[in-house]
């Protein structure tokens, strides 16, 4: 029986209500009075020279208020990159400038060299329009194969940097000659070239920011859609526009999906201040959609080269792989971790694998910027390991159930030091491949198969058994490699004098619900209803310092601060008991709400406390602050590790090459569950973004650096016809050992181990159907299929 | 968007009337127009509102032939033509989105000839007469290319006459993105013959596929056509398919259309 209060109970989503009833508060749902329109002008070329900008009639025409150029922004910080990373040979990453404004050159399509600030949005874009006509941008020969771009010193996206290369990163570099000389000895090798292909992250809700000054205080407020408020503020404040942190608020109301690309500082956010500033008038830009294709940070994107040493039973000696990794035209804040420490340091899997050896070389193209999407960098290793296992069970002719159980770490072998630098606490991958086995019918498979054979269709099944890291992240770990934050998180639990609680949490809500989550486990926690707890978060005036939500923190990191300031108000709350009920701070208990003396019936509410700590009337003052709210920091000690079996099953037209999936079965282990409805619904959500990747999105610049999949008319988003009813089981769980709630993250493990599951389960079905085809490069759409047939 | 008037007049004649200014347009559900509109990729001085027009309206049976007026949504056309041109109605309703199939009209459609709709193919296939404010043109006379059609300008279709063909069926395979045909083949087996038209695959737009409208006229079946293999010249490659894969689309898909008719 689930329970159906507080921790544990499949809550409905409190935040629904509004969402689904078009109540929900956004960016651009704002209005404020004086308000004024940003439009940008955006290059129509990936590479180019600016060699004049004219704004006499631009400024002309009407209701036009301001023109801004890169030239105004030349003297002012850069939008930094989070982590610094460096090279084999030592060197630190190349990290050219991110202006606010493109200044000297435009470096991909859609990147803003200026904007126009009007009255109305009309005029704005009429004023835009004019500005492009009246700019001189000389085209030079775009950078878009990454390949190339690393061969042609002479063809330059940043001008001082010679090869196009940002760093060459070895992990772990001591590694590589030990693991080299395991590939010379090996009994065999399987080697798999792959791409993992780029995608758009495509959040419903379009970028938007409002900038406001006021002159009378000196004060700005930038209201945006953001994942974490506290980062934007510290990087536009501090390190762009030099405003003192405290003179600038920053404001993420309702946000309609991340997915990671609103982590991130955009110049678009620096803009709407400066203008705001210059105007003494509210500034506001809202993307079209075109503009989020061309200018919001695009995911994945990495060409690899994974090996795979074993014996002939399929014991795994070694990984290596070799990956050129895209960063775009410029370095987005996390771009640098993505493909390094998000990615390198998971290429050991769930298994016991002893050699381990990880190259990245990292490329600026004419594009535009890649950072992390749903899973970064842990999609990317995952796809690699699972797919090359599978095709050495096919070289082999092994099977790839007992090839994993094989290589498993076992539940007697944690904590477990991988070769690639991470600490695994805790786990049990044989239980969740059984799992995965039993609530798959992996048995009535074959009949299943018949069945479809008799209607012309391929059946095939595909598995994969991931791992990731999450709950980023220890910042004592991610300062040694390489990262310029810390990433613990806070909250605030204020008991307000009636009884009724605000929660400020630095974890932001962009659809994943924690305003539901929170709140019951610190109604479970305290004692009193869920209705009694309000979860505040978004805004920098009312909440601690926080990290933000990404990287499957949230519950981990933040819920966790959370849990420790309830404790410091149950430890104060002891304390007043104490002095009211004429006992010993040692014999008070406190239980279901209530503070009461050990063995009598003596006792007080939490209510009665509140009210004591507000009006200390009968109050220990000269030994206890008066008010009841208590903050708490919390950086975790590890990552947190969630892991599972995913199974899919597929059906391939061999006429046509077009692929359904039928079945989707994830046995996960996240930890401790709080609420089982709001996991279930984020890993149907990552794994239909991971059955996106794998069979739908895919984002094409042609050999100019232009977008062809601009729009939805190319760009295939996932549909409800696409993605099957899921299967999802999350009863393994091995608790987090190194948190008190036991939980590991949930957010981004559908996006992490749905994509080989399915090309996994292509390749099976072509193989069953007597076409050995050994890879198609996803998105594995029906023209590719088709074709991989045609060829086999 | 940039600015422009609105008119919605209720009479074909007030239309034909305001569609005489300079650079006005005929706007009907406006599914492909606003989104261009949006784009600022035209500029019409004003837009006149088909969709007040009561007279372009409706799906009625004359005989054996369906005649759809002009401004008629799919909508409305996936629920009316059930009963008499089944393969017709299907083609409708799978138009699109319900938000798409509640504004957009088979006028609009046949007037816009995107290579990738449906509607075309319909029309060809079944030997439909356009009809305009001013004339009758034959569907055969009237598809002339990539969004390119008989119509002058200013010239308003008010309705589309279908004739019924005993058997038929419209396949569609979806372009991922869009979910327009990347491929789609209409099969329409009348007292006269087979007519075949294609959409979704050709630089020139919808198109009759007159060897298999031949062996199927001989033999209608779908073993009839398996071993006929359509011509990849001229047909598009882009992103979503080579020519070579459009034009074995349209062999498979013109054999499952002569299954499903039946
Ligand atoms: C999301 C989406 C999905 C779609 N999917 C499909 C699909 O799967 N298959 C498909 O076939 N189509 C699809 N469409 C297109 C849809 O069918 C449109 O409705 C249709 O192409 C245009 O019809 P409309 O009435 O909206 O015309 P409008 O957009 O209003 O006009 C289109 C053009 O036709 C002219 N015009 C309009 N009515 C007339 C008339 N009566 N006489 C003369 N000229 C006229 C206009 O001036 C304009 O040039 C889709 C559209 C969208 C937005």
């Amino acid at each position: 029986m689930p329970k159906d209060f507080g921790i544990g109970a499949p809550q409905k989503r409190r935040e629904d209500i509004r969402f689904l009833t078009g109540r929900g508060v956004y960016t651009d749902d704002l209005k404020i009075a004086g308000q004024t329109y940003a439009v940008f002008c955006r290059s129509q070329v990936a590479h180019g020279r600016i060699v004049s900008i004219d704004t006499a009639a631009t400024l002309a025409m009407p209701g036009v208020l301001a023109v801004f150029t890169g030239e105004d922004f030349k003297d002012v910080g850069g939008n930094p990159a989070g982590w610094l990373i460096k090279s084999r040979n030592g060197e630190a990453m190349r990290e050219p400038k991110r202006p606010v404004l493109a200044h000297g050159k435009v470096r991909h399509v859609g990147d803003a060299y200026a904007a126009v600030i009007a009255e109305s949005y009309q005029q704005a874009k009429d004023a835009a329009e004019q500005l492009a006509a009246d700019t001189v941008i000389d085209e030079l020969p775009a950078i878009v194969d990454m390949a190339a771009a690393v061969a042609d010193a002479s063809n330059r996206v940043h001008d001082e940097i010679p090869d196009n290369l940002c760093f060459d990163w070895g992990w772990i570099e001591d590694n590589r000659a030990k693991v080299e000389e395991v590939f010379k000895t090996a009994p065999h090798v399987t080697t798999l070239e792959l791409v993992n292909n780029r995608l758009v992250p495509n959040a419903m809700e379009p970028r938007a920011s409002i900038g406001e000054y006021f002159p009378g205080t000196g004060d700005y407020k930038l209201t945006t859609t953001s994942q974490n408020p506290h980062l934007t503020r510290l990087l536009v404040a501090a390190f762009v526009l030099g405003i003192p942190e405290n003179k600038l608020t920053v404001v993420a109301p309702d946000v309609g999906g991340g997915f990671g690309s609103k982590i991130y500082h955009y110049g678009e956010e620096a803009l709407v201040l400066a203008a705001a500033k210059k105007l003494g008038r509210p500034v506001r830009w809202t993307a079209e959609r075109t503009e989020s294709f061309l200018s919001d940070a695009h995911g994945r994107d990495h060409v690899t080269k994974i090996e795979l040493a074993c014996d002939k039973q399929g014991n795994f000696l070694a990984f290596r792989t070799e990956t050129l990794a895209n960063v775009g035209a410029y370095l987005s804040n996390f771009s640098t971790a993505t493909p390094t420490f998000l990615h390198g340091t998971l290429m050991a899997g769930p298994y016991k694998v002893p050699a381990v050896y990880v190259n990245v070389k990292t490329v600026f193209t004419n594009t535009a910027p890649v950072d992390a999407y749903r899973g970064a960098g842990r999609p990317e290793a995952t796809f690699s390991l699972e797919r090359v296992i599978d095709k050495m069970c096919r070289e082999l002719n092994l099977d790839p159930f007992e090839v994993r159980r094989k290589n498993f770490i076992t539940t007697d072998m944690f904590p477990y030091t991988t070769p690639v630098g991470l600490v695994y606490d805790t786990g049990n991958y044989q239980a969740t491949l059984d799992k995965a086995i039993e609530v798959g019918d992996v048995k009535g498979f074959e009949a299943r198969r018949a069945e479809s054979a008799k209607r012309g269709k391929l059946r095939g099944l595909g598995l994969s058994t991931w791992i990731e890291a999450c709950g980023i992240a220890p910042s004592h770990l991610v300062g040694v490699l390489g990262s310029r934050v810390g990433l613990y998180d806070a909250a605030t639990v204020r008991v307000n004098a009636t009884g009724n609680i605000s929660v400020m949490v630095g974890a932001h809500s962009h659809g994943q619900g924690h305003e539901t989550v929170f709140a019951q486990i610190v109604a479970d926690k305290l004692g009193i209803p869920e209705s009694s707890v309000e979860i505040v978060h978004g805004d920098t005036s009312k909440i601690p310092f926080g990290m933000g939500s990404y990287g499957s923190r949230s519950l981990a990191v933040c819920g966790v601060a959370m849990t420790k300031a309830v404790d410091k108000i149950v430890a104060k709350g002891k304390k007043i008991a104490a002095h009211m009920l004429e006992a010993s701070e040692a014999d008070i208990s406190f239980e279901n709400g209530k503070f009461s003396v050990a063995g009598t019936d003596k006792a007080k509410t939490l209510g009665e406390i509140a009210f004591s700590a507000y009006v200390p009337h009968n109050y220990p003052l000269e030994t206890l602050e008066p008010g009841l709210e208590e903050t708490a920091f919390y950086d975790p000690n590890n990552f947190t590790y969630p892991a599972g079996a995913y199974l899919c099953e597929v059906e391939v037209d061999p006429e046509t090459g077009k692929v359904q999936v039928c079945s989707f079965t994830c046995a996960d282990d996240f930890g401790n569950i709080m609420n089982p409805m709001v996991v279930e619904g984020q890993v149907h959500g990552g794994v239909g973004q991971g059955i996106g990747q794998a069979l739908c999105e895919n984002t094409h610049y042609d050999e100019n650096g232009q977008l062809v999949t601009g729009s939805y008319m190319d760009y295939a988003m996932p549909r409800a016809s696409d993605v099957p009813f899921y299967t999802v089981d999350y009863s393994c769980q091995t608790p987090c050992t190194h948190n008190p709630l036991g939980v590991k993250g949930c957010g981004e493990a559908g996006a992490i181990g749905s994509p080989p599951a399915v090309v996994n389960a292509v390749i099976d079905a072509l193989h069953r159907g007597g076409i050995k085809v050994s890879h198609i490069d996803m998105p594995v759409s029906p023209a590719r299929v088709w074709s991989a047939i045609q060829n086999a | 968007m940039y600015a422009f008037d609105f008119v919605r007049p209720k009479t074909v004649a007030d239309a034909v009337k305001a569609l005489q200014a300079e650079d006005a347009q005929a706007l009907g559900g406006g599914q492909t127009l606003i989104p261009t509109l949006k784009q600022r990729l035209a500029q019409p001085s004003v837009l006149v509102s088909l969709t007040g027009i009561d007279e372009m309206k409706g799906v009625c049976r004359d005989g054996d032939a369906l005649v759809i007026g002009g401004g008629t949504l799919h909508a409305t056309v996936a629920r009316e033509a059930r009963a008499h041109y089944p393969a017709l109605a299907a083609l409708a309703g799978n138009i699109g989105d319900p938000a798409v199939r509640n504004r957009g009209t088979i006028g609009g459609s046949l007037a816009n000839n995107d290579p990738s709709a449906c509607y075309p193919s319909a029309a060809l296939a079944s030997g439909a007469t356009i009809v305009t404010n001013s004339r009758k043109i034959a569907a055969d006379d009237y598809f002339q290319g990539m969004f390119t059609t008989a119509l002058e300008p200013g010239e308003i279709i008010t309705s589309v006459r279908l004739p019924i063909p005993q058997k038929a069926a419209y396949v569609k395979f979806e372009q991922p993105a869009s979910r327009f045909a990347l491929v789609g083949v209409f099969v329409a087996k009348h007292a006269g013959g087979v007519r075949v038209a294609v959409t979704g695959a050709s630089n020139n737009g919808v198109f009759r596929w007159t060897e298999a409208e031949a062996a199927l006229s001989a033999n209608f079946s779908a073993a009839a056509v398996k071993g006929l293999k359509a011509s990849a010249a001229d047909l598009i490659a882009d992103l979503h398919g080579t020519a070579a894969y459009r034009a074995h689309l349209i062999g498979v898909l013109t054999a499952r259309a002569v299954t499903a008719a039946g």
